[in-house]
């Protein structure tokens, strides 16, 4: 139990801005969590919330593409990062850190057989052979549950259905046994049977492979089933993060309290309109210089219009960034 | 595997490939264009068998001999036989087509590449390509003639000057839509390295629009040679091309219209053969066709 505890990832005030045509944008703005060894964190947020580009952050995926800043630091088992050459992240990228992206059919090269692209990793940064390597993404694919994995590995992506594709992803991720994975929205796209299908299997190579996950959804069912801690965003800030009874029993923020209370239950009255937070989230530079979920929230006073809230350590593991947590109980 | 099930992966590949096939086969026009091209590459490559004696051989005795059994397209007005030079023209007009349409088909795939995938460096190729772009293909190739020594070897690289932006053009639009995908995203998380990404990932996923270019370029290439060497300035004499038999033809266009008549034929076909079978080959390979 000690060894799950220990820090395998720790974001600090992470801040990514990107230079576009109609000027600088901050698209996350002083991030700060850690993902323990064998620990699955949940990350969960409205679209839009930064949630993609903490992670591609953290793996520093945008710096070929986009004319991007990152500002704070991020350590990975006690280096930052940041501070690597592009060359050393390739290092990392696939072999330390590996990612499984929302959509299987466009995540995966439609003119490659899932074996070529499964094994490009182990290639790379184990130095196999490709007949090897072959051997291997078949086992892994076999891991995954594919059914008749012999076969798969010679299937292109489009001969797939989106569980078998998603599977397929997964074990691209995973062949190289990856310290930790960062899985953005792995089941999205998928229905409810594959998801729970995804999640389980998920699951069970954190328990067996020992890696830590990060898990980015925004589907809050999902986090309860899986989730040890979650960490809360909204407009490119954490504004709560707990340990995943203490957020689900006792929410502090006015947003996670909304997210919370929209889910459908088989309680809910279904005469009644479903509850949503009022409004969407702002564009990005639109936020005015108070709590950036002022406008939507139903408790903002003229402290949360003008001064921006911090983020507060309020004992127990959690942190919520709101002035009056304290006197909102509930919706 | 049991037979009875259906292909997958590479063996599907292989599968849809003769279904292709046969789609292609189906189509009267393209085999036309398939069957002319053959007979057109096949006088082509075995030149040397079919008139062993070479384009060259000259009979002052028999100058301007009209069409007849011991030949066929008739001799010009040193009495070489034209049969034999408009066989050893097609040589040289589809070696300068192909080897035109290879080198451009990869500095262009380099170029534009490159000026896809580095936004930094997109500005300077593109800028260049555009710049050499502007000027008509025919007065390029004529300006880069004249500053040449006249050979097959300077007809070949200013062709290819010329030629060369255009598949760059296409393989940067290529690039710049496929580098947006995912999975170019996933292969950079996989670790794998920028050169590595262009080569492995992006360069098959942009190889039909760029070969469909490619067809272009050989029909056009070896128009362009004709007119180079029609004008004087492209395959030097004595070496027959197609453009350089008319050229030395027009001086008897109306006492000995053979001349003109069977290389221009010759030409014709060519031309045309090629870009039928590529219009077909376009039909099967486009998959929004089908």
């Amino acid at each position: 139990m000690t060894e799950k505890n220990k820090e395998l990832l720790r974001v600090e005030n992470l801040k990514t801005t990107f230079k576009t045509v109609r000027g600088t944008v901050t698209s996350i703005d002083g991030v700060s969590f850690s993902v323990g060894k064998g620990e699955i964190l949940g990350v969960v947020g409205e679209s839009g919330c930064g949630k993609s580009v903490t992670s591609q952050s953290i793996m520093r995926l945008y710096d070929e593409k986009k004319l991007v800043t990152y500002e704070g630091e991020i350590f990975f088992n006690g280096e930052n990062l940041l501070e690597y050459s592009e060359k050393q992240m390739r290092t990392i990228r696939g072999n330390k850190i590996a990612m499984i992206f929302q959509d299987a059919l466009s995540s995966l090269n439609p003119v490659f057989t899932l074996g070529e692209q499964i094994s490009e990793a182990l290639m790379l940064h184990q130095g196999m052979k490709k007949k090897e390597a072959m051997v291997k993404a078949e086992e892994m694919l076999r891991l995954t549950g594919i059914p008749a994995p012999e076969k798969r590995v010679k299937c292109y992506p489009h001969e797939l259905s989106g569980g078998m594709r998603q599977r397929a992803m997964i074990a691209m991720a995973l062949c190289c046994q990856p310290e930790l994975l960062i899985a953005d929205e792995p089941t999205t796209a998928l229905d409810v049977t594959i998801q729970a299908q995804i999640l389980e299997l998920i699951v069970k190579l954190n328990n067996t492979l020992d890696m830590g996950i990060m898990l980015i959804t925004h589907d809050l069912g999902v986090v309860a089933q899986i989730c040890q801690r979650v960490i809360i965003m909204y407009l490119g800030q954490v504004v709560e993060e707990g340990k995943i009874d203490d957020i689900f029993d006792n929410p502090k923020h006015p947003y996670t309290m909304g997210l919370i209370k929209s889910i459908p239950t088989l309680n809910t009255n279904r005469k009644e309109p479903l509850y949503m937070i009022k409004g969407t989230v702002p564009a990005l530079g639109q936020e005015g210089g108070g709590c950036r979920f002022c406008d939507r929230c139903n408790y903002a006073t003229d402290k949360c219009k003008n001064t921006p809230p911090e983020i507060m350590d309020i004992g127990a593991n959690r942190k919520v960034r709101c002035h009056n947590y304290s006197e909102i109980t509930k919706l | 595997m049991k037979n009875t099930e259906k292909g997958i992966g590479k063996e599907a590949i292989r599968e849809s490939r003769k279904l292709k096939l046969k789609i292609f086969m189906k189509n009267k026009l393209a085999v036309v264009g398939l069957v002319i091209t053959i007979l057109i590459v096949f006088l082509g490559v075995f030149a040397d068998v079919i008139c062993p004696e070479g384009p060259y051989v000259m009979d002052i005795a028999k100058r301007y001999i009209e069409p007849c059994g011991e030949y066929i397209f008739g001799t010009d007005k040193m009495g070489r036989d034209v049969f034999a030079r408009i066989v050893y023209g097609i040589r040289i007009s589809l070696l300068v087509g192909a080897v035109t349409t290879l080198v451009t088909f990869i500095f262009g795939m380099v170029l534009g590449m490159i000026a896809g995938y580095f936004k930094k460096v997109d500005n300077i190729i593109m800028r260049i390509c555009e710049a050499l772009m502007s000027i008509p293909p025919v007065l390029m190739a004529i300006a880069l003639m004249s500053a040449l020594e006249p050979s097959i070897t300077s007809v070949i690289m200013s062709l290819c000057i010329v030629y060369t932006p255009q598949i760059a053009r296409v393989a940067r639009g290529a690039t710049i839509a496929a580098k947006e995908n995912t999975y170019i995203e996933a292969a950079t998380a996989q670790g794998a390295s920028s050169l590595r990404i262009l080569l492995h990932h992006i360069a098959p996923n942009i190889l039909s629009p760029v070969i469909v270019q490619g067809t272009y370029i050989f029909a056009t290439a070896i128009i362009l040679e004709a007119s180079l060497s029609f004008l004087g300035a492209g395959i030097p004499a004595p070496a027959p091309s197609l453009g350089n038999i008319l050229y030395e033809a027009k001086e008897g266009i109306f006492t000995a219209n053979w001349l003109t008549i069977y290389p221009g034929i010759a030409m014709v076909l060519t031309v045309l053969g090629i870009n039928i079978l590529g219009d077909g080959l376009r039909d099967v390979l486009d998959p929004k066709s089908n």
